[in-house]
């Protein structure tokens, strides 16, 4: 029988309540008493030299308490990138400066040009037309090959050419060649990871605010990482002392990565509130977020895998064009190296694996993490080539990638990383038995009766989760660690405050940590909540990305809790006249082991803060313990997916008759969310394969700039609920953290872009489209016809 | 958006002349209107609401036994009182972007406004209808003129809409994936005299009528009596589709909508 509490048990998520009832506070709820608001002037160019801004007419326009260009951002810092990736010479990636308000150029269309700060938004936006430009338009470099041609126009002038860095890593040159040279059978794959907006359901707002009698600047804005946000702001741009600033990120509807990274408009609204002695407001439009919010993806990858005459991998090659935008946003750089690089061997004992990648400057919007942030791109690659192998060698393609399976744990890769643990078999064969693979047959001929052509396409997939030890990653080059903290903060009467680093944008964490600690205590798990996204509450945490929270944050959380029970057992081993050693702790009640004497948790809890009967001289009063946890390993999240599509063949259009993803999450600790969070991944990454495209021209203008162009899943593109399977009965536990968890929030959007792809190929090879090897993301039904007919 | 007035009238005549003002424009359901004044990319002074006109409302059968459909009159009515009568074209109304939009989206709004990619342009041009305004009463195939263009002069109201009621129709309609606009929509509408085929989403001169499908179909109506694609030359190239893909679409779509009609 399920658990009804306690880990394992799928209580409903309590913040739903407020969120189902508009009673949710996000930032744009946050109105300070006497706000300005702010439109920012964007560039509708992508390359052009500023001669002048002139702001004269704009500042008499009613309403206007002050218009900002980058000259009023002169000394001010600029925006800065959290990861130092260093080249395969040795020498450190180009960085080049990203102003908050543009100066002398502008890179990309959305760089924000102007500011103007008035009573209203609307009398901003009628000044901002009143500000005339003087901006020569330059050629556009939007495509990466292009703009590494010898003379290609330099989006950063001081650069010698548009190259961030050429990165090498894995195995070496000599020893990859020899394994191509022996190879029975090489197959290579050029593919396109396309690029995508995130999308949140909630755009991106900023309000700054600043006390001059304190000399104290607060920040509400939509982040995943408030502490962050503090430390990148306050030390690299703005120079204000961590004890000055406050950030706060209140509820937050989705963040997938593009919340992570500091934003110009957030350093605008803390500096322009003490210029303007007002607080300032920000509030993205949906079209300012497609320009704005830093985009996902934008890999060209060249892959080759080499196999014996047995079909044993041997190698994989890969060259990668990696696409940074016009600025390095706070984490791209690392993303299509130290995320996607250390991936690259996937679940396979492949013994040589060597990644090169070129990171691109571009005249388009940055580009950095989201949702999978490199773990997507290397799945797709490895499970695209070797579904085209299986092909080319007339093999089953599950037995292929299951002769490969590393079978042995711990397994240290050739690209670094060491997977502590894993069973890629039962994922597999779980995958098979819900998939009732053995009867695709059937099904695709059922299909054909109706002029439709059914694919089957498989994927494995494992991912790097619970970023970071922090050790390991400053010796990568990253400039934060990546450790986080917790707080229990018992009260008197025992009920807890749990104040979390981890921030919750839609993941339930208030759900789920109480679950945990309940369970430790052994108390209800309504005595228990959660305190997060404010730096003047909770402890210093690294925040949210990376499926980290519970194996990260999660892990502090019960070093916290475990000293709390430490010193409750002292309290009680006093309150009961033994040793604390005898004192066992089950059910809310401190037992003298052996005996029936006990005391209840609320007896406990009342003792260290009404102290009166009380060991002061040993103990101290109160019960409020923190601990900081830093992981000694990545966890390793695998899983093996599968899906049947039909293609109509008369118009392209691909349709998800059936979806099963098995993954391995190690422990679980509400199935109900972890289940949430994988459907969610998945119809993410059914949206890139087959929906989303974010698409710019050869000038650099957006094109697909709002919905009516830019596609996104609905739920009507997702198969129904009884053939959408998430399945996460196998599992490893993780051999490194306290809670044995190993992070679900991106698996699904890892693991069913290549899904997808393989089912369509499947289905058009059935078809006798034998031609059609590949097509790039999103297979949208255009694209399907043209394969199909050789277009 | 600016700021402009707004009036209200309740019949045709109060709304002929509060559009009489400069710069004044009519608002219908606004589900095209309001995103361009949200963008700033209009500007008018005066906005006439034709929504609070009754007689502008509503689905009936007149003495000819036409459909007659107020132009003020949205796609979630037509689609339930039409389903009876015209039961094609309610389909195309009950499936007309979101139950949102076809609250508020008007059968008179969507025909004036003769957006490229617009279900109801296919519909009136294949059934043959009559665009009735304050003035005059316009024939379908005088009706359309290009892309966004329509044969109204400036401040004149679509009161009505009146569609012949064919012996067997069907509409069929290939989403574009973002907007869910048609990418290739197409009205088949067969009546004593013929067949009528009417093309929507596919060329950059708007709404067409395939005639060579129209010919083929009036001597057999049946899908396999479709002709080939017409030439892709002429048809709007984007990032969800080229021309050709479009062309090869109207003749799927066409095929498809002559087997749903029966």
């Amino acid at each position: 029988m399920p658990k009804d509490h306690g880990i394992g048990a799928s209580p409903k998520r309590r913040e739903d309540v407020r969120f189902l009832t508009g009673a949710g506070n996000y930032t744009d709820d946050i109105n300070v008493h006497g706000q300005a608001y702010v439109h920012f002037l964007r560039s509708d160019m992508a390359h052009g030299k500023i001669n002048s801004i002139d702001t004269s007419a704009a500042e008499g326009m009613p309403g206007v308490v002050r218009i900002f260009t980058g000259k009023d951002f002169e000394g001010v810092g600029g925006l800065p990138c959290g990861w130092q990736v260093t080249d395969k010479n040795g020498d450190p990636m180009k960085e080049p400066p990203h102003p908050v308000l543009a100066q002398g150029k502008v890179r990309h269309v959305g760089d924000p040009i102007a500011a103007v700060v008035a009573d209203s938004l609307e009398q901003a936006r009628t000044a901002a037309e009143a500000i005339v430009l003087d901006i020569e338009e330059l050629p556009a470099v939007v495509d990466m090959a292009k703009a590494l041609q010898p003379g290609a126009t330099k989006v950063h002038d001081d650069l010698a050419d548009n190259l961030c860095y050429d990165w090498q890593f894995g195995t070496d040159t000599e020893t990859t060649d020899a394994a191509f040279m022996n190879a029975a059978h090489v197959t290579t794959l050029e593919l396109v990871n396309n690029r995508l907006v995130a999308n949140p359901m909630e755009p991106r707002v900023a309000v700054g605010d600043y006390s001059r009698a304190r000399d104290e600047h607060t920040l509400y804005t939509t982040s995943q990482n408030p502490h962050v946000i503090r430390l990148l702001m306050g030390a690299f741009v703005l120079g204000i002392p961590e004890h000055k600033l406050r950030v706060v990120a209140p509820d937050v509807g989705g963040g997938f990565g593009t919340k992570i990274f500091h934003y110009a408009e957030e350093a605008f609204c803390t500096f322009a509130a003490k210029a303007c002695n007002r607080p300032v407001k920000w509030t993205s439009t949906r079209s300012e977020a497609f320009m704005s919010d830093a985009h996902g993806r934008d890999h060209v990858t060249k892959i080759e895998l080499a196999l014996d005459k047995d079909n044993n991998f041997l190698a994989v090659r890969t060259d990668t064009l990696a696409n940074m935008g016009a600025y390095l946003s706070t984490f791209s750089s690392s993303v299509p190296t130290w995320l996607h690089g250390t991936l690259m061997a996937g679940n396979y004992k492949t013994p040589a694996v060597q990644v090169n990648v070129k990171a691109v400057f571009t005249n388009t919007v940055p580009v950095d993490a989201y949702r999978g942030a490199g773990r997507p791109e290397a799945t797709f690659q490895l499970e695209r080539v070797i579904d085209k192998a299986a092909r080319e060698l007339g093999v089953d393609p599950i037995a292929l990638r299951r002769q490969n399976f590393i079978t042995q744990f711990p397994y240290a890769t050739p690209v670094a990383v060491e997977y502590d643990t894993g069973d890629y078999e039962a994922t597999m064969a779980k995958m098979e038995e819900l998939m009732d693979i053995k009867g695709f047959a059937a099904r695709r001929a059922e299909s054909e009766k109706n002029g439709k052509l059914r694919g089957l396409g498989v994927n494995c997939f494992i991912e790097a989760c619970g970023i970071a030890p922090s050790n390991l990653v400053g010796q990568l080059g990253a400039r934060a660690g990546l450790y986080d903290a917790a707080t229990v903060r018992v009260n008197a009467t025992g009920s807890i405050s749990v104040l979390v680093g981890a921030h919750s944008h839609g993941q339930g964490h208030e759900t789920v940590f109480p679950q945990v600690v309940a369970e430790m205590l052994g108390i209800d798990e309504s005595m228990v909540d959660i305190v997060h996204g404010d730096t003047s509450k909770i402890p210093f945490g690294m925040g949210t990305y990376g499926s980290r929270s519970l194996a990260v944050c999660g892990s502090a959380m019960v070093r916290a809790t475990e000293k709390i029970i430490n010193k409750a057992k002292k309290i009680a081993g006093h309150l009961l006249e033994a040793s604390d050693a005898d004192i066992e702790l089950k059910d809310g009640k401190f037992t003298v082991a052996g005996t029936d004497k006990s005391v209840a948790w609320g007896d406990v809890t009342l003792a260290a803060y009404v102290p009166h009967n009380y060991p002061l001289e040993d103990i101290e009063p109160g019960l409020e313990e923190t601990a900081f946890y830093d992981p000694a390993n990545f966890t390793y999240p695998a899983g093996a997916y599968a899906c049947e599509v039909e293609v109509d063949p008369d118009t392209g259009k691909v349709t998800i008759e059936k979806f099963v993803s098995a993954d391995d999450f190690g422990n679980v600790v509400n199935p109900m969310i972890v289940e949430g969070q994988v459907h969610g991944g998945i119809a993410q990454g059914i949206g890139q394969a087959l929906l989303e495209n974010c698409a710019y021209d050869e000038n650099g203008q957006l094109l697909s700039a709002s919905y009516m162009d830019y596609a996104m899943p609905r739920a009507d593109d997702i198969p129904h609920m009884a053939n959408y399977v998430v399945d996460h009965s196998c599992q490893t536990p993780c051999t490194h953290n306290p809670l044995g968890v190993k992070g679900c929030g991106e698996a699904g959007a890892i693991g069913s872009p290549p899904t997808v792809v393989n089912a369509v190929i499947d289905a058009l090879h059935s078809g006798g489209h034998t031609h059609v090897s590949h097509i790039d993301m999103p297979v949208s039904p255009s694209r399907v016809w043209a394969a199909i007919n050789g277009q | 958006m600016y700021s402009f007035d707004i009036q209200r009238p309740t019949t045709v005549a109060d709304a002929v002349a509060a559009l009489a003002t400069d710069e004044a424009l009519p608002l219908g359901g606004g589900q095209t209107l309001i995103p361009t004044l949200k963008q700033r990319l209009s500007a008018p002074s005066v906005l006439v609401s034709l929504s609070g006109i009754a007689e502008m409302k509503g689905v009936c059968t007149g003495d000819d036994g036409a459909l007659c459909i107020g132009g003020g009159t949205t796609h979630a009515t037509v689609a339930r009182e039409a389903a009876s009568s015209y039961p094609a074209l309610a389909s195309l109304a009950g499936h007309i972007g979101d139950p949102a939009v076809r609250n508020r989206g008007t059968i008179g709004g969507s025909v004036a406004n003769n957006d490229p990619s617009a279900c109801y342009p296919a519909a009136v041009l294949a059934s043959g209808a009559t665009v009735v305004t304050n003035t005059r009463s316009i024939a379908a195939d005088d009706y359309f003129q290009g892309m966004f263009a329509t044969a109204l002069n400036e401040g004149e109201i679509i009161t009505e809409v009146r569609f012949p009621v064919p012996e067997k129709a069907a509409y069929m309609k290939f989403e574009q994936p973002a907007s869910r606009f048609a990418l290739v929509g197409v009205f088949v509408a067969k009546y004593a005299e013929g067949v009528r085929v009417a093309v929507t989403g596919a060329s950059e001169d708007g709404v067409f009528r395939w005639t060579e499908a129209e010919a083929a179909l009036s001597s057999n109506f049946s899908a396999d009596a479709v002709p080939a694609a017409p030439s892709g030359d002429g048809m709007i190239s984007d990032l969800h589709g080229s021309g050709a893909y479009r062309a090869h679409l109207v003749a799927v779509m066409t095929k498809r909508a002559v087997a749903a009609a029966g």
